[in-house]
């Protein structure tokens, strides 16, 4: 006798699916449960939290901005290897902006945010046409020649950087500004990818060839996810450069391509909040990890791999189906 | 050009490296017409569909579309004027629910454009289309996510995809393949449908027994050129063609 496990939709998921879910307060409950609970944890984490481990909780918020902003661009069927690029960018027109003209940091983060997406849309615009792999390599090489061409070239303070920069005010003021930004860009690209813009997108991930022939200029819709997931990167660089007070070459370094990766492979990809609770497990723990000393880095490569081993499809992918399903073993004749 | 030919194609060459994938292929569409185009494999006929639907860009010779050269361009401006394909290989955009994957075509601006700069309710106009190639509109199929669906269904919707367009002409390629008799059967139904819509088809198919009931007329592909064109009854005596299909005696 073979067993086989069966996962059914909870009945109140598939009810609070349409809008009668606001008839009952139970089902309004069941949906806002999952979105309200983390909300609020943050601010409390926030607001209990020791002054350094806010600054953890800022640069935690920095990478799920990155890891979500991935998200965006593998869901439209880019891989991409160079997050770092989108960071860079808008680290330095940010850094530049404050160094050179004094602008302040609540004008120079907006304008580094649309600029910097400009940038990098330009950049890439030419390779729109390749994929897979093939795109992922120009990302991961962009950063990596940009960081020589300062280098050589000696602009923006060359090896040195730019230091000094002016802050947005205190830490707490910083992490109310990344927290509230993280939820606004997690809970509105949600909403964008279950439109039939996102509909779209996700047909170009699916078969871009399909989209085409449906008389849709695929590369048009291509730049403007562009756009978006790369005015979101240069929005985290921008902020953490006011954050340091510092801009230089290690913004373009391979960490900011990375973890942003390894943080959707752990949270699972494809629904934008999974790669933001990978990074909110990943970067404190490699915090926490931090008096380990030497062993910090083989540690934390275990429990990398552990996680996406044990969970392939994610942890909240996982998570997700728990709390919407209920799975129960029944028995198959052959 | 006379009045009723929709599409010409003149001369049409495509070489891939030292293969001659498509030579200097000619032909005329007339409006309202299925037009059957057989031949064995690797004869060119995808190479074909893709040339006249700008997948790939000649090496020679032109495409003509309602008196407008479209040769070279880009496979969405040709479906933005009214060229629908369907692809040999079915791949449904996985991740959706079937009706879905019939949003994305019905957001083309091509169909803004045919009602006056309204969209209308996608995912009822969706259902609608799903119906007319047979799902069923009240069952779980068309709500489940593509890609458990079942080939014969992925065939119906890849159909479906190319009547969301709205097109002037549908190109076919090997629609049938894959389906069993029952399946093609009724397919059929549909396609005739579509003819008595006024549109017209370019059908690529191996099944040339189902393919002969609703074709008007026939050209044969072998190693990229034309060998032969006409109602499928007269082709199917010309000896090239039968060489081509059965081998003949000459060759060996």
């Amino acid at each position: 006798m073979a067993q086989r496990k069966e996962r059914i939709d909870r009945g109140i998921k598939v009810r609070s699916d349409d809008v009668f879910a606001l008839t009952s307060w139970r089902e309004m409950a069941y949906l806002a449960f999952p979105r309200v609970v983390p909300v609020v944890l943050l601010f409390l984490l926030g607001a209990v939290a020791s002054i350094y481990w806010e600054r953890v909780l800022v640069t935690t918020c920095m990478f799920a901005l990155l890891a979500i902003s991935w998200d965006i661009l593998a869901s439209a069927g880019m891989v991409s290897l160079g997050q770092a690029l989108f960071f860079g960018v808008g680290a330095y027109i940010a850094g530049t902006l404050n160094h050179y003209f004094g602008i302040s940091p609540w004008l120079t983060i907006p304008i580094a945010t649309l600029g910097g997406g400009v940038v990098c849309t330009l950049v890439l615009l030419p390779v729109l046409r390749l994929r897979g792999i093939y795109f992922a390599m120009v990302t991961m090489i962009l950063p990596l020649m940009i960081e020589r061409v300062i280098e050589a070239t000696k602009i923006f303070g060359g090896t040195e950087g730019i230091s000094g920069l002016n802050t947005l005010g205190n830490v707490h003021t910083e992490f109310l500004v990344a927290a509230v930004m993280v939820w606004v860009v997690l809970f509105s690209f949600r909403r964008m990818m279950s439109t039939d813009y996102g509909l779209l997108l996700k047909g170009i991930n699916d078969n871009d060839r399909a989209v085409m022939s449906a008389g849709m200029n695929i590369y048009y819709y291509k730049a403007q996810a562009l756009f978006l997931s790369s005015a979101v990167g240069a929005f985290a660089g921008a902020f953490m450069t006011h954050a340091y007070q510092f801009v230089g070459m290690p913004v373009f370094a391979l960490d900011y391509s990375i973890i942003p990766i390894a943080s959707v492979a752990v949270g699972g990809a494809g629904t934008l909040a999974g790669p933001m609770l990978g990074s909110f497990i990943l970067v404190p723990l490699s915090e926490l990890l931090r008096g380990l000393g030497g062993l910090r880095v083989v540690i934390y490569a275990v429990i990398l791999v552990v996680c996406t081993v044990g969970l392939p499809e994610g942890i909240f992918h996982y998570l997700s189906r728990k709390y919407n399903q209920f799975e129960r073993w029944v028995k198959v004749e052959r | 050009m006379s009045e009723k030919t929709i599409l010409q194609a003149q001369d049409l060459s495509k070489n891939f490296g030292g293969v001659k994938a498509v030579d200097g292929v000619s032909f005329s569409l007339r409006r309202n017409e299925v037009l059957g185009v057989i031949g064995p494999n690797g004869s060119g006929k995808t190479t074909l569909a893709n040339l006249i639907t700008g997948f790939v860009k000649p090496s020679r010779g032109k495409v003509i579309f309602d008196g407008k050269n479209i040769t070279g361009m880009a496979p969405y401006k040709v479906a933005d004027l009214g060229i629908a394909r369907s692809f040999q290989m079915v791949k449904p955009f996985y991740q959706l629910p079937a009706f879905k994957n019939l949003n994305v075509a019905l957001l083309s601006p091509r169909l803004r454009r045919l009602s006056g700069g309204r969209f209308g309710d996608r995912d009822a106009m969706a259902k609608d289309l799903l119906e007319e190639v047979g799902f069923e509109r009240d069952s779980w199929v068309i709500t489940h996510q593509a890609a458990s669906l079942p080939h014969g269904y992925l065939k119906r919707l890849e159909l479906a995809k190319c009547m969301a367009l709205q097109p002037e002409i549908i190109v076919l390629d090997e629609l049938f393949s894959g389906l069993s008799l029952a399946e093609v059967a009724s397919m059929v139904p549909v396609i005739e449908k579509l003819v008595a819509q006024g549109k017209t088809l370019v059908m690529i198919e191996h099944r040339l027994k189902e393919l002969f009931r609703i074709a008007d007329r026939v050209i044969v592909l072998n190693f990229g050129q034309k060998i032969a064109e006409g109602v499928p009854a007269e082709v199917m005596e010309d000896p090239q063609v039968r060489g081509a299909y059965l081998g003949s005696e000459a060759e060996e």
